[in-house]
């Protein structure tokens, strides 16, 4: 790859307690890549998207932007969120806002967007996703797969230079993946850089550039979807891989 | 006493029903009635009966005196929902700053965090009166310049600080039921602390402190009493004004009255409201 690097993470440790979650984490992702995290539960996965985005501090080693190290003491974590996007789990749209007002907020309010700018862009984010008709719902009254879409819609009204995606689909009935996976694999075939947790391991190995195995805290195995998933060369990543089969998933 | 809804012994051979149009239900609202004017009329005629009745009837529920006594204990009580209001409006708006700042997280806001932690501890440790007796007598004799020294402005002054501080804790509790993802979702935006709990913890966590904060509206209604101790001439101080001069207590039934055409409506909307909000709760989990 001889794009730039967007994200890299250097030897990066948390821990809650006494539980260490990520130990000497190091990844690089280059620009228009999508890196798929795998790994079973417990791995890592979303603590190193958490504290990509800042929202947990890490112990030690540094996370670097386009070479801007943004673990570095002085920095403002508001502006570094403002140029990353990250869509959670269980969506954390605000029950108390409608989609109009759940996507427009930080434009309104960080960006200092004007309001009929701002409402302008998100309806035309919110159509092209086929959220049109929803935007004055409220999220209570919208499926899973709606609210997931908004939430992707939210993370994207601030143009990010890198979209972190949290397990999407994971809170989704069945039925409703595909909606959500749709809009993520248009995204990557615009080139956005996206780092994503997934447990869709078919999903992964159709949309991802590289693909990083964490286990224990380490991403253990990195490279394509093909070798990774394919032929991996750690017992463990086999290991894994096996179960992940059996329960039907690849 | 028999409440009404409760189950009761049943016939035999009948199955237990919580119909309130069945034969059953007939049967415990008819009891329940019963029961209660067996009650009330035993307890009316205990009070009726006693040796000093006559006496206490003369000086606690004089008609004459009523009347006589009516046009300013009204004027008072007028004053006192004034106090009540005005004192809301800033228990309200300061409790809400107060809560927002013991919610912020991080070292830099450690000053100002622990400056609110005191204040409520302080405030919340001192009983009513004894705030309003340090301020409304206190400040004022310092006299210092350009510091007023109304009795009414530190009346209202300590039962808004003594009151922010219970309110300010109703709020924070409120604000930690939030989901944590939600403060996650709006500082990952890129959204302030500030701006996070003003949009998106704040307006949450209001809707569920309101039935816990109707119960302080109530409250304070009837506290709002005890300004009497300054001398500030509300309900309580003018119907204690007329006891001095004629040994005749019905000016405090008057006032007794008065509050409870406030209070008793007050506490029948909060249980409605906190009825409401239940069910809509499950519904929403359903």
């Amino acid at each position: 790859m001889n794009a730039p690097t967007k994200l890299a993470v250097r030897d990066v440790y948390k821990s809650f307690g006494d539980r260490a979650v990520l130990q000497g984490i190091d990844l690089a992702v280059s620009e228009h890549e999508v890196v798929c995290l795998i790994g079973s539960s417990g791995s890592g996965k979303s603590t190193l998207l958490r504290c990509i985005d800042l929202l947990e501090s890490i112990d030690h080693g540094e996370i670097a932007i386009e070479g801007e190290v943004i673990t570095a003491p002085g920095v403002n974590p508001n502006l570094v969120r403002r140029r990353i996007g990250i869509v959670f789990q269980s969506f954390n749209l605000f029950p108390h806002l409608n989609v109009l007002n759940n996507v427009t907020l930080a434009a309104r309010r960080v960006h200092g967007v004007a309001r009929a700018d701002a409402e302008a862009r998100a309806r035309e984010l919110l159509d092209r996703f086929g959220l049109g008709e929803k935007v004055e719902e409220y999220p209570d009254r919208l499926s899973g797969g709606q609210q997931q879409r908004v939430a992707i819609v939210r993370a994207l009204m601030g143009d990010p230079d890198l979209l972190l995606l949290d397990e999407i689909t994971s809170a989704l009935d069945p039925e409703l993946v595909g909606e959500v996976l749709g809009v993520i694999r248009g995204l990557a075939e615009a080139g956005l850089t996206m780092v994503l947790a997934t447990h869709e391991m078919g999903f992964a190995r159709d949309v991802a550039t590289n693909v990083a195995f964490l286990d224990q805290g380490r991403v253990l195995e990195l490279g394509p979807p093909d070798q990774v998933l394919r032929a991996p060369n750690e017992e463990r990543t086999r290991r894994f891989l096996r179960r992940v089969i059996d329960a039907g998933r690849l | 006493m028999v409440e009404p809804g409760r189950q009761h012994p049943q016939p035999h051979g009948v199955k237990p029903t919580r119909s309130h149009f069945g034969e059953e239900g007939a049967r415990s609202a008819l009891i329940a009635a019963a029961s209660t004017v067996v009650f009330v009329a035993a307890i009316v005629a205990l009070v009726l009966t006693s040796d000093t009745w006559p006496k206490v009837r003369q000086q606690f529920f004089n008609w004459d005196d009523a009347r006589t006594v009516w046009p300013a204990i009204w004027k008072g009580f007028q004053r006192n929902l004034w106090m009540f209001a005005v004192a809301e409006v800033f228990i309200l708006a300061g409790s809400l700053v107060v809560a927002m700042v013991r919610s912020l997280r991080g070292p830099a806001f450690f000053p100002i965090r622990a400056l609110a932690t005191i204040y409520v501890d302080l405030f919340r440790g001192l009983p009513l009166y004894l705030v309003l007796i340090l301020m409304g007598f206190g400040i004022p004799a310092l006299d210092i310049d350009g510091v007023p020294n109304s009795v009414w402005f530190w009346g209202v002054t300590a039962l808004v600080l003594s009151y922010s501080a219970y309110t300010a804790e109703v709020f924070r509790g409120a604000m930690d039921s939030v989901h944590e993802s939600q403060r996650a979702a709006a500082r990952s935006l890129g959204l302030t602390q500030v701006q996070t709990l003003w949009y998106a913890i704040v307006p949450q966590a209001v809707r569920n402190a309101i039935p816990a904060l109707l119960n302080g509206l109530i409250s304070l209604q009837k506290d709002v009493a005890l300004v009497a101790v300054l001398g500030y001439r509300e309900a309580l101080r003018e119907a204690d004004i007329y006891k001095s001069r004629t040994f005749n207590y019905t000016g405090f039934v008057v006032a007794a009255v008065l509050f409870l055409i406030i209070s008793v409506p007050l506490a029948r909307f909060t249980d409605w409201y906190t009825e409401r909000d239940r069910r809509r709760r499950q519904q929403r989990a359903v």
